[in-house]
């Protein structure tokens, strides 16, 4: 692991930066707090501090600051308060919560596990769909001249969309004509991840050169041959590069479909938390999120290399 | 260029023309490839016979049409005007009843299978069992000496022996005709030796039809009955020679002067070609 070290100096350089970052971001909170407990702010009115920077605050009172790191529903919570919460919202939760293994008998449905699996779910049916659409639509651009004219503007128009924005009111549309959320999200994860693949796939059916597939024409080779022996696994390399942008796209897809409804998911639970001002709870979600997506794209790349390796790219 | 032209000079061809010896039979071949700077010619009035079981080499400088006329016997190209048969059939209806083997310059192997999985490649399209197809991947190996690489990939061959996969695919169908285009352009002198003695000896052994395409003198005199010298602009066959030299030919026979005075008649012929520009 000659790589661990660097790695180390940037988490440690982005926690410290985040430490410091939360006394500017929760002071206005901090000396209203202080105030109350009796201490002397500078200034002394609340409106006069409501009107100052953040940053002249802090070299005002600098001896009130303690409680930055451990205010409840800070603006910015600090790294071991979101660790907390973490650990609070999965073991703790899973293992001795109230509807936890121990007391209830089953897993919470009110844990991070819980929310992430649900995200994970429409994230992979989202993939799947869109993956395989994004294949089947490739094929038909490469293949036919007609789908190559007419798919491929709409395809690029379709991402021209800003679907984030719109993705609440598909969701809210879908729901009420009676579609299951998991589908309903996986709608806007399909919708995100196929286009990527379309991409990446037509470049990757185009890839045989002129030499390659002169070959199959002196073999008298059928459509089909010629696409299973040689566009086909030509195409391989560039399908993995896209499945893992896709993949990452179906997570966010999946996320933003879990927005506008409560019904469970990392979404849900990062639009919870900022109803409510539980910032922790939104900042643990988010990390569930990156640490999920990090995941997915890992896997895919692990399969990636099995299959590349068994096809013989050196290594 | 006349001894080449003992049958049908300017008549119609016809089927029975190729079964008295000739497989390949080219009149008055034109391709003129329409580009966005203007045609290009890249043949012009071509006519050749070759006849069963030669070894034809075509050479002339770059750009003369050796690999047009090579794909327009293949198949791969549709000559603009003139004839041409192949085994008596158009070459598109000898390319559907798989009636060559194509070497392209390149070995042009998929980087994806291995050796042998390179060599079944043609095997499995055309529909061989399975037990034949490991019968004729482990004979062609042995032929140019590859047994025991079929499960390496490309990568882990070296160019030459790349080239005689590529050259064992080619084979691993029975074709009657080989057709290869600068197969050992780019290998260096030894192993461009080597892999001739190689090919004369496969040649002898299989008694295939060859059409070879070099820009090696010595390559062309040493390997081929036949001799088509070639020029440019627009493409055309400038002199055709049949070798006198055996059948049987060690690597030394280069030193005979039989082949030296066939080796100096190509140069004149090259030299020619240039003159004309
Ligand atoms: N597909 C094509 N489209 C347009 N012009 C072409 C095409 N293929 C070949 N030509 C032109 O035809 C002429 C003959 O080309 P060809 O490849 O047959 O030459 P060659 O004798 O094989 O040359 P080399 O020794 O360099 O391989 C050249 O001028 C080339 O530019
Ligand atoms: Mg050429």
């Amino acid at each position: 692991m000659k790589s661990a070290g660097p790695v180390l100096v940037v988490i440690t350089a982005i926690l410290a930066l985040w430490y410091l970052a939360a006394v500017p971001m929760n002071v206005k909170e901090v000396l209203t707090q202080a105030e109350r407990a009796g201490a002397i702010v500078d200034p002394p009115s609340a409106v006069e501090r409501r009107d100052t920077a953040r940053l002249p605050l802090v070299m005002r009172n600098p001896e009130l600051l303690g409680a930055s790191w451990s205010m409840e529903r800070a603006r910015l919570p600090a790294p071991h308060q979101v660790a907390q919460e973490l650990w609070a919202s999965t073991w703790d939760e899973e293992v001795n919560g109230r509807r936890g293994i121990v007391r209830s008998g089953s897993l919470s449905n009110r844990s991070l596990v819980y929310h992430g699996g649900v995200t994970l779910g429409a994230t992979f049916l989202g993939f799947l769909i869109g993956a395989g659409l994004g294949v089947l639509l490739a094929i038909g651009i490469v293949y036919s001249r007609v789908m190559d004219m007419s798919v491929m503007p709409w395809a690029i128009i379709s991402q021209t969309i800003p679907i984030v924005a719109l993705a609440p009111m598909i969701i809210v549309v879908l729901y009420s004509v009676g579609l299951p959320s998991l589908f309903a999200k996986a709608v806007i994860s399909a919708y995100l991840s196929f286009f990527p693949v379309v991409v990446g796939m037509v470049k990757g059916l185009r890839s045989p050169d002129a030499m390659q597939l002169d070959l199959m024409r002196t073999y008298n080779a059928s459509g089909s041959q010629s696409f299973w022996k040689l566009r086909l696994p030509a195409s391989v390399p560039y399908l993995f590069a896209s499945l893992k942008i896709g993949i990452a796209a179906s997570l966010v897809g999946a996320i933003v479909g879990e927005l506008p409804v409560q019904r469970g998911g990392l979404g849900a639970r990062m639009l919870g938390g900022s109803y409510y001002g539980q910032t922790e709870q939104i900042w643990a979600a988010l990390f569930v999120a990156a640490a999920m997506a990090a995941l997915l794209v890992w896997f895919i790349g692990w399969v990636e290399r099995r299959t590349l390796t068994a096809m013989g790219v050196p290594q | 260029m006349c001894s080449a032209m003992k049958h049908g000079s300017g008549a119609e061809l016809n089927a029975d023309d190729w079964k008295i010896g000739s497989v390949i039979q080219a009149q008055n071949l034109d391709l003129t490839f329409q580009t966005n700077d203007g045609p290009v010619h890249a043949l012009k009035d071509v006519s050749l016979e070759i006849g069963k079981g030669e070894f034809v080499s075509f050479i002339g400088p770059s750009g003369c049409g050796k690999t047009t006329f090579l794909r327009c016997i293949a198949g791969l190209e549709t000559p603009t005007g003139g004839e041409i048969s192949v085994n008596g059939m158009t070459p598109d209806e000898a390319r559907k009843a798989r009636a060559y083997g194509y070497v392209f310059q390149a070995a042009g192997l998929y980087p994806w299978r291995t050796i042998g999985g390179n060599v079944r490649l043609p095997l499995e399209i055309m529909g061989f069992s399975k037990a034949e197809q490991n019968e004729r991947v482990a004979r062609v190996l042995e032929l140019v000496d590859l047994a025991g690489f079929d499960k390496k990939f490309p990568w882990q061959l070296s160019g030459g022996m790349q080239q005689r996969a590529s050259i064992a695919r080619a084979l691993a169908f029975d074709a009657d005709i080989l057709l290869m285009d600068e197969p050992f352009g780019a290998l260096d002198e030894i192993v461009r030796d080597h892999l001739n003695e190689q090919l004369l000896a496969l040649w002898a052994q299989t008694e295939k039809t060859i059409g070879f395409v070099t820009h090696s003198i010595p390559e062309a005199v040493y390997l081929s009955t036949k001799i088509v010298v070639m020029s440019p602009r627009p493409g055309r066959i400038t002199d055709v020679i049949d070798s006198p030299l055996p059948k049987e030919r060690p690597l030394d026979i280069r030193d005979s002067k039989a082949f030296i005075d066939i080796a100096h008649r190509v140069r004149d012929g090259l030299r020619a070609g240039h003159q004309d520009d």
